[in-house]
């Protein structure tokens, strides 16, 4: 259990490829299996979709492998930083197909006779939200998890990621899964429980692919050169242990048959409902804040260069924020059919979770003393301040949400929307494209990014979009809300619900400029990056370009 | 002072760590999850609830597959408003069956709880092929689609077989007999007796009369489409517990 | 692994813990006090709201449900409190509403406004989902708003049929008609069906082919003026339409004419006894009786 264990006998590099290419051919094997006997077209397109993609990293690995000329491709002396810039490049290419689907679904409900197609089923609303709310979250906030932990949890531990080939299974495992539940929803696969769509042959892959992860994650921490784990770490493994716990459980459900896509859930109404809200408050917990909390730990302190505010602080919010926060899911069940008792916890749990949020605010924000003048010039820490601005505001707001009385006005209405979006685009957004700006010069050796002018100018266009497309959310929530319980003078509803529907259009199309705008600035980002990546610009003079192939950074020795 | 140097044994052993941070975030779930499969009062006690018929469920697997919970709730909350907006607030018993549940949590369109029976066939029919029609300010999307895609339920069997191991009492006779329901409650007057029999199946579980409708939904006999299916669920949902047998004050009913 | 030394950052003054991640370390800074003292107070609350609502689930085994709550607190009970509040604001006006005449409702201002209050209250998310807003109607759904009844247009009338709709067939009392589908059952020949499209058009005074009309009048004769009487003008008490005006239920198009011949529409309309009060379908009564082409 010692830090300075190290394992005595290594198997050969080889080993690990051995293992992963089991597996993977099991995969494609099994897959095979159903393809032929597949009880719909879904699952054979699936299952066929499995078998290409399986096969194919079978024969690119082999092929990669064969390559090496016994040379150990998982040297322990360097880090493992390819796996991270692909991981960087996935990232910006789910972004941006996310936030293009989110524009797409809002001019839906802005302009319904121009962007509804009747003979294109798939391309209507029900279909493409589940599709951005998935592409955002896990295609996009999970390969910038995977990337930036991969990333961290080396640089923290002083060590290259366990596994060997294993971690590169975790990254293109889990961006199978993305484009399986992606093209799922399009098909019209889907279990239909927000946040955990994916279909029960999907989750189970998801599932081997999450506790890959937590072994890579984990092993690299065993083996770590550091004598403590870094609170960064403390956040990445409660994110990678909870959701693995999460995903589980919600996605229990029965096959209808083995060969087809149809599966029930295990649970059903009530208590499904619980368990569905227990998850999804906990993936907006465990994915979108513990999770980015731990890119906030290392990218702020690292790139101002200030030690972080306090460690008591961080100990204490840690905890405190993950114990509480399991308990506050039924505050999205408020007013329903849910026990009222349960609705009580869901409550109090929540407002007791203001401060330990906040916690990491402070700590975030509070390692910028001595280095302010950084939020002037420099946009990228601008940009995850900001971030941490709305991750505070949201987390003000989530509290407030949680009263009864406040959520029997906001549930069911745009108000929400405005929530999770200063919460998304806000914070899980801006910290995400901060560590994105600062990986991207890191991991290839460049001397700054290619321009700090482009960055300004995303930095601006973005916050401009968030701004409009929550405030109007704002405005149409309230509205709506109101409109929804508003009483004549004689004692009648006064509105019909269609009055509320035509009341939000101004709103609506408000947000699509919101949207569009973030969207451009992530296309800024893009470019700066991919410029910066090629060594153009400001980002010319490169530090260290090594002679043989792509940069790898050395891992250091243990410090005495 | 002291809990600092106490943590430190955390934060140097990655296995206490993680097998602690999994024993606090495993508390609040056992909690609250655990008691509503035990505690009594959580499902009211109620008459009426029954299975879905096959048809009625392959219409709600079309309302899944087609995400309508993006747009519409099925959860009319006990609030003044939605009471008289929407009828009688939900029970947690009228989701009993509901694998997975969808009382959903966003409502661009109007709560579809009580829908059941609130329209005609017809009417959902033109409002689900092009809704602007009947609706001029609606924005919800058009489903023509569903007119031409003729309903699949070669497995309808393994179907009600699967809801049985998750614990919906679907019957033997009720497997058996899943294909004949599903044709039949899509078919008004062609098969007299295999009517009879399928209210008879499930007005016998369900202890109340008046909840199967017959009907060719989609106004279209010689096929059964995925139209008719869809609207066959719409037009049952919320109509099956008596509101006149429930006591809401009722000690098995407080919660 | 020796611990590091306490050390002093010197920008701030503050301690260090000692241990350095790749260059990052961390302040030993206290728990903000504030932060520390909200964060007591909501576990405070939080502690005392649990005693007033219900909240603790019971133990398995325990045959004991939760607690609830030293208020007696319920959503349901609330609820149905303030439900019957509101009826009761609503009271007066509806059981003067339920028993007033057609006259008497005329001449009580108070009564009719609180009457078309209620009514366009209901209409809105009730009927106007086929009617349209304000009764403006659609293809296949009547317009309320002009004097064209397909059935009765008199309050009386009109209570009637929304009390038991029109072909709801689950309500033995409702409106009942049903046109023969000519075409689909084989009553008639496409060409006859065709012929008749043309008399119908002729009749409605448009152009048409004045042949073919003829050669359908003796079918219109013996087929049709059973329910749209000798003249084409409609029976109301079996809700049979004009065929001699320009108002369309379901189109006035030649291939809509030839659709309802061949196939037959009989239009459903729900019944709204069960759904809505008494007194709610009065009101909508009177309120669809205002749009315009309410009959005496
Ligand atoms: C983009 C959002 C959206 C989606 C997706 C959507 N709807 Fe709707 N729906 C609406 C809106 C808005 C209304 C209110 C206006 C209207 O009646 O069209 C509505 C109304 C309805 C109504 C009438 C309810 C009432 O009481 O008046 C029904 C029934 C309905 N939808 C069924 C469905 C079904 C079934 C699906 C999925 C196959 C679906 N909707 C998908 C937005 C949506
Ligand atoms: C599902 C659609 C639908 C809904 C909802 C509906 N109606 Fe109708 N209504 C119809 C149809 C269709 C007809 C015509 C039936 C026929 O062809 O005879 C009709 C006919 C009527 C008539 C008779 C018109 C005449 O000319 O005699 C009245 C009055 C009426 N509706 C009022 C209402 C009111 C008031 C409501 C709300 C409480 C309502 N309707 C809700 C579909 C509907
Ligand atoms: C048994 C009674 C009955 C007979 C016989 C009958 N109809 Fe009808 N017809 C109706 C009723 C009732 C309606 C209204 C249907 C509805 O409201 O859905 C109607 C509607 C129509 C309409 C549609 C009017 C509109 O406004 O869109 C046309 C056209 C029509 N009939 C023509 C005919 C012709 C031509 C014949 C003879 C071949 C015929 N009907 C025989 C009862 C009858
Ligand atoms: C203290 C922290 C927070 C609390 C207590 C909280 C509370 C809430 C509440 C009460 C709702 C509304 C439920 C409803 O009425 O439907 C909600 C919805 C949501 N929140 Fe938060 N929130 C918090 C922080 C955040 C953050 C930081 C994010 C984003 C990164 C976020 C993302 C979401 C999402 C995605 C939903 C929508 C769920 C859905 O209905 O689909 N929340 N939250
Ligand atoms: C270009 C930027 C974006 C646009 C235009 C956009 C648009 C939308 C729209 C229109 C919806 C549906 C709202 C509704 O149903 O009424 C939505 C939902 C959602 N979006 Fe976005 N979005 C954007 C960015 C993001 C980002 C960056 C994230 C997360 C990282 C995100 C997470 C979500 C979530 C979680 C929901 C579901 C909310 C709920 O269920 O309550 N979005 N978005
Ligand atoms: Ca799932
Ligand atoms: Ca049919
Ligand atoms: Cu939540």
């Amino acid at each position: 259990m010692s830090s300075h264990v190290t394992p005595t006998e290594k198997p050969g590099w080889g080993f690990s490829i051995g293992t992963v290419s089991l597996l993977v051919g099991a995969v494609a094997l099994g897959a095979l299996v159903i393809a032929a006997n597949a009880a719909d077209p879904m699952m054979a397109a699936h299952a066929w979709l499995f078998f290409f993609l399986t096969v194919g990293g079978l024969l690119v690995t082999g092929l990669w492998a064969g390559a090496r000329n016994g040379r150990n491709p998982f040297d322990p002396a360097f880090y493992e930083d390819t796996i991270v810039k692909f991981g960087v490049a996935a990232s910006m290419f789910w972004g941006i197909a996310g936030f293009l689907v989110g524009l797409i679904i809002a001019l839906q409900l802005s302009f319904p006779g121009l962007f509804y197609f009747p003979e294109l089923g798939w391309t209507n609303f029900g279909r493409l939200r589940p599709l951005h709310t998935s592409a955002v979250i896990f295609a996009f906030g999970g390969n910038v998890l995977i990337a930036t932990s991969f990333y961290v949890v080396q640089r923290t531990c002083r060590t290259r990621l366990a596994g060997g080939m294993w971690p590169w299974f975790v990254f293109w495992g889990y961006n199978l899964f993305i484009v399986i539940a992606g093209t799922g929803y399009l098909l019209g696969v889907t279990q239909s429980k927000e946040y955990a769509e994916p279909e029960w042959y999907a989750d189970l892959w998801l599932t081997i692919v999450w506790v890959a992860y937590l072994l890579v994650f984990l092993g690299t921490l065993w083996k770590r050169k550091e004598p403590h784990i870094y609170v960064a770490n403390w956040f990445y493994l409660s994110f990678i242990v909870t959701i693995a716990m999460l995903h589980i459980v919600n996605n229990l459900s029965i096959p209808v048959t083995l060969t087809g896509s149809k599966s029930y859930q295990l649970f059903g109404g009530v208590q499904d409902a619980l368990t569905q809200w227990w998850y999804g408050h906990n993936a907006v917990g465990f994915f979108l804040t513990t999770g980015f909390l731990a890119i906030m730990y290392y990218f702020i302190p690292k790139k101002v260069n200030r030690p972080v505010y306090s460690y008591r602080l961080s100990i204490v919010h840690f905890w405190s924020l993950i114990f509480i926060y399991i308990w506050a899911g039924p505050h999205h069940l408020h007013y329903t059919a849910l026990p009222q008792w349960a609705q009580t916890l869901g409550m109090v749990f929540s407002i007791m979770l203001w401060m330990p949020s906040w916690g990491g605010m402070i700590n975030g924000v509070m390692t910028l003393s001595g280095a302010w003048d950084k939020l002037r010039t420099d946009p990228v820490v601008r940009m995850m301040i900001v971030a941490l601005a709305f991750y505070g505001m949201s987390t003000f707001e989530g509290p407030l949400m949680s009263v009864r009385a406040v959520n029997s006005l906001s549930h069911y209405t745009e108000w929400g929307i405005a929530h999770v979006h200063s919460g998304s685009m806000g914070w899980v957004g801006f910290i995400s494209f901060g560590a994105l700006y600062c990986l991207t010069p890191w991991l290839w050796k460049r001397k700054a990014l290619f321009s700090t002018a482009l960055v300004e100018w995303h930095f601006w266009l973005a916050t401009l979009g968030i701004l409009f497309y929550i405030v109007a959310m704002y405005v149409a929530g309230i509205t709506e809300g109101f409109m929804w319980r508003a009483y004549n003078e004689f004692g009648f509803l006064e509105y019909s619900f269609i009055e509320t529907v035509k009341a939000k259009h101004i709103m609506y199309i408000i947000r699509v400029t919101g949207g569009a705008l973030y969207l451009i600035g992530a296309l800024i980002m893009a470019y700066n990056l991919v410029r910066t990546a090629l060594g153009h610009g400001e980002a010319r003079d490169a530090e260290a370009v090594p002679a043989q192939g792509p940069a790898q950074s050395p891992a250091l020795q243990p410090a005495e | 002072m002291s809990f600092m140097k106490r943590h430190e044994t955390l934060e140097r052993h990655s296995l206490l760590l993680t097998v602690g941070i999994l024993v606090v975030v495993a508390i609040g779930g056992l909690v609250e999850i655990a008691p509503l499969f035990y505690l009594e009062n959580t499902i009211e006690k109620v008459q009426g609830m029954r299975p879905y018929t096959p048809l009625e469920l392959k219409g709600r697997n079309i309302y899944i597959r087609e995400g309508c919970y993006t747009c519409h709730s099925q959860m009319v909350r006990p609030l003044r408003d939605e009471v008289e907006r929407y009828g009688h607030y939900s029970l947690a018993a009228e989701s009993m069956y509901d694998h997975p549940f969808q009382w959903g949590s966003k409502r661009t369109g109007p709560d579809l709880a009580r829908v059941g029976n609130k329209y005609s066939d017809e009417w959902h029919l033109d409002h689900l092929i092009d809704p602007r029609s009947v609706v001029p300010d609606s924005i919800m999307p058009p489903y023509a689609f569903l007119v031409e895609k003729k309903l699949k339920f070669d497995g309808i069997e393994d179907d009600l077989k699967a809801l049985r191991l998750a614990g919906v009492p679907y019957t033997d006779d009720m497997i058996a007999n899943a294909k004949a329901d599903l044709v039949v409650q899509a078919s008004p007057n062609t098969d007299y007796d295999a009517e009879d029999a399928l209210v008879a199946r499930y007005e016998a579980i369900a202890e109340r009369k008046g909840t199967l409708k017959i009907s060719d939904y989609d106004r279209n006999p010689a096929e059964i489409t995925e139209m008719d299916a869809l609207i066959a669920y719409l037009q049952m949902t919320g109509t099956l517990v008596d509101f006149s047998t429930y006591e809401a004050n009722d000690l098995n009913n407080r919660r | 692994m020796t611990d590091h030394k306490l050390e002093i950052d010197e920008v701030s003054g503050v301690e260090t813990t000692g241990h350095t991640w790749d260059g990052i370390q961390e302040l030993n800074n206290p728990l903000p006090r504030w932060w520390l003292y909200i964060f007591y107070a909501s576990i405070v609350w939080a502690i005392v709201y649990m005693v007033f609502m219900p909240a603790i689930p019971a133990l398995p085994g325990t045959g004991m449900t939760n607690t609830l709550g030293i208020r007696g607190h319920s959503d349901r009970a609330l609820v149905a409190e303030d439900i019957t509040q509101l009826n009761a604001q609503r009271a007066e006006g509806s059981a003067k509403l339920l028993t007033a005449s057609l006259s008497e409702i005329e001449t009580d201002m108070n009564l009719q406004q609180f009457a078309l209050a209620m009514g366009e209250s209901a209409f809105g998310d009730n009927c106007a989902t086929c009617h349209g807003a304000g009764g403006r109607g659609a293809k296949g759904y009547p317009m309320l708003a002009d004097d064209v009844w397909l059935w009765d247009g008199t309050l009386g009338g009109i209570e009637t049929t929304l009390r038991h709709g029109i072909r709801h067939y689950e309500d033995p009392d409702t409106r009942n008609n049903a046109m023969p589908a000519f075409g689909r059952d084989g009553l008639l020949t496409s060409k006859e069906i065709d012929n008749l499209v043309q008399f119908v058009l002729v009749k409605s005074g448009r152009e048409g082919d004045a042949a073919a009309a003829g050669r359908a009048a003796p079918i219109f004769a013996q087929q049709c003026t059973s329910c749209h009487g000798a003249d084409a003008k409609g029976n109301r008490t079996l809700g049979a339409p004009n065929l001699t005006d320009q108002d369309w239920l379901f189109g006035g198009e030649p291939r809509d004419i030839q659709q309802t011949i061949y196939n037959a529409r009989n239009a459903h309309m729900p019944a709204w006894q069960g759904r809505l009060d008494d007194a709610t379908i009065k009101a909508l009564a009177v309120y669809v009786h205002s749009l315009g082409g309410g009959e005496k």
